[in-house]
């Protein structure tokens, strides 16, 4: 088993900021648009990008959720493991604004799928924009692409891309296990 | 995160306090969903559910059939009495013919106990106990300890008093057990005839004194009497029972705290509890009757989760 670091502590700040100000050049004063970040390994990220963007803009009002897809998942009762469901959390209403997905690695995009049909259980957004860290690019088994990308990275299918955070582990890093 | 150690639901004595656990934080995001606009997942889309029920119930079927279809399920209701049962089918063949049109879950209510446990023997699908006789009705216990710990913030620590007729009551040791498994004290209550003998043995306190149970307990959850399961007479009327166990306003005026009053239904109004109590705001017998389907909708997405 080898690893290989793809992000660093500086590298996660400079990805976060440029991130945050391509949402500003898109979305302006956000009067219309909600963040949502998805349960459980992606609200890490989310909450960073909030954290920074109502900093950088001074606005402390940006709408900002939390979606849990358990319910959703299109491996229930196929898979190994049993799903659990995380929190959700979501006080406002969806409809009609643009909503931007977050999500730490974005590889088959079945997660991405089981959060667009639990979204619209919410009501209709006007439109959805999708952003994730690490984007593992030749992987999708579906037609999905990030609106925003961190970083994009090539891997093999047997390859494992790990994010950590400070907050659950002991620094910000991400890498790419190979077995 | 642990996983739901069994493949069926048969009484709240087989499980642990992490399973329970497990159930609630589930029921918690069921909660949210039967809450909001749109009430509906699709996690169980391409599972049927047979709700089987040898005995009566109002409450318990419509609670899982509503959890059932908020969970896109498919359902077929059975219910004894329009059924070939009174033309003398045993229970094994009569579910071994629901499940061979291709049923993968049942919820079971029997008059028997023990009679989940028994076709858990003999079956493969997943198996969910809504009532089997005087022994377990374990979803009840999980809806009224996620009730407890809503109104009351967790359920450790806290003093239940069980009240009325423990003896015919499958709510009492199913209560008995999920309290205890999280950590509560639990005191029944009810005239010695109504008391299982060995009751103590579970752990629980033993009082025949209603308002010394209730000066002690914060929760007093108040059962029905069981009539059509006695069948000798426990208690001289129903009038001197209500007297001496019946809950009314001036008991509880009696009291120098607020408690909290529980009822599993159906309410026999002017026996057990009064009108004025039933309906008051130390009453959470409604949002049990919530609860209820958010807490079914958990333990069947579990147990169907694990395949």
């Amino acid at each position: 088993m080898s690893s290989r670091t793809i992000l660093e502590k500086k590298q996660f700040l400079v990805a976060i900021d440029r991130l945050c100000y391509e949402l500003i050049e898109r979305h302006a004063d956000f009067s219309n648009t909600a963040l949502i970040g998805l349960q459980p390994r992606g609200i890490y990220f989310s909450r960073r990008i909030h954290k920074r963007l109502s900093e950088i803009t001074a606005n402390n009002k940006i709408l900002y959720g939390e979606l849990d897809i358990a319910f959703y998942r299109d491996d229930f009762r196929r898979g190994k493991e049993q799903i659990i469901p995380s929190k959700l959390n979501i006080n406002f209403t969806v409809e009609n604004k643009k909503i931007v997905l977050i999500d730490d690695v974005l590889y088959t995009g079945r997660t991405i799928r089981s959060a667009l049909d639990a979204l619209t259980d919410f009501g209709r957004p006007s439109k959805v924009e999708l952003m994730v860290l690490i984007d593992r690019r030749y992987s999708r088994d579906l037609p999905i692409q990030p609106d925003y990308t961190g970083i994009s990275v090539d891997t093999r299918a047997n390859d494992k891309v790990k994010v950590e955070w400070k907050e659950n582990a002991k620094q910000d890093l991400a890498l790419i296990v190979t077995s | 995160m642990s996983t739901f150690s069994k493949k069926h639901l048969l009484g709240i004595k087989d499980i642990t306090s992490d399973d329970i656990e497990l159930v609630f934080e589930t029921a918690d995001n069921f909660k949210a969903i039967i809450n909001r606009p749109i009430k509906k997942v699709p996690s169980l889309r391409d599972i049927t559910v047979a709700n089987i029920f040898f005995e009566n119930s109002t409450r318990t079927r419509i609670s899982f059939e509503l959890a059932q279809k908020r969970l896109s399920a498919d359902i077929v209701n059975f219910s004894a009495s329009s059924s070939s049962v009174s033309k003398g089918e045993t229970l094994i063949d009569t579910v071994n013919n629901i499940l061979a049109m291709k049923v993968d879950m049942v919820v079971m209510r029997h008059p028997a106990p023990g009679a989940c446990v028994f076709l858990s023997q003999h079956i493969g699908a997943n198996i969910i106990n809504a009532g089997d006789g005087t022994h377990e009705h374990p979803t009840q216990a999980l809806l009224d300890a996620f009730s407890i710990r809503e109104k009351l913030g967790s359920v450790r620590g806290k003093k239940v008093a069980i009240v009325g007729d423990i003896t015919h009551s499958r709510v009492a040791l199913s209560n008995i057990y999920a309290l205890k498994k999280l950590g509560a004290e639990v005191m029944v209550c009810g005239p010695t005839t109504l008391i299982p003998k060995y009751i103590s043995s579970l752990g629980v306190k033993v009082e025949h004194d209603l308002m010394k149970a209730l000066n002690w307990c914060d929760v007093a959850n108040m059962l029905r009497i069981q009539l059509e399961r006695q069948d000798i007479k426990y208690f001289p009327s129903l009038r001197e029972y209500s007297m001496l166990y019946g809950l009314n306003k001036e008991r509880l005026d009696k009291l120098d705290k607020e408690i909290v009053i529980m009822h599993p239904g159906p309410i026999n109004r002017g026996v057990e509890i009064t009108s004025d109590v039933a309906d008051s705001k130390h009453s959470i017998i409604l949002n049990q009757v919530e609860n209820g389907v958010a807490v079914r909708m958990a333990i069947m997405f579990l147990l169907a989760g694990r395949g």
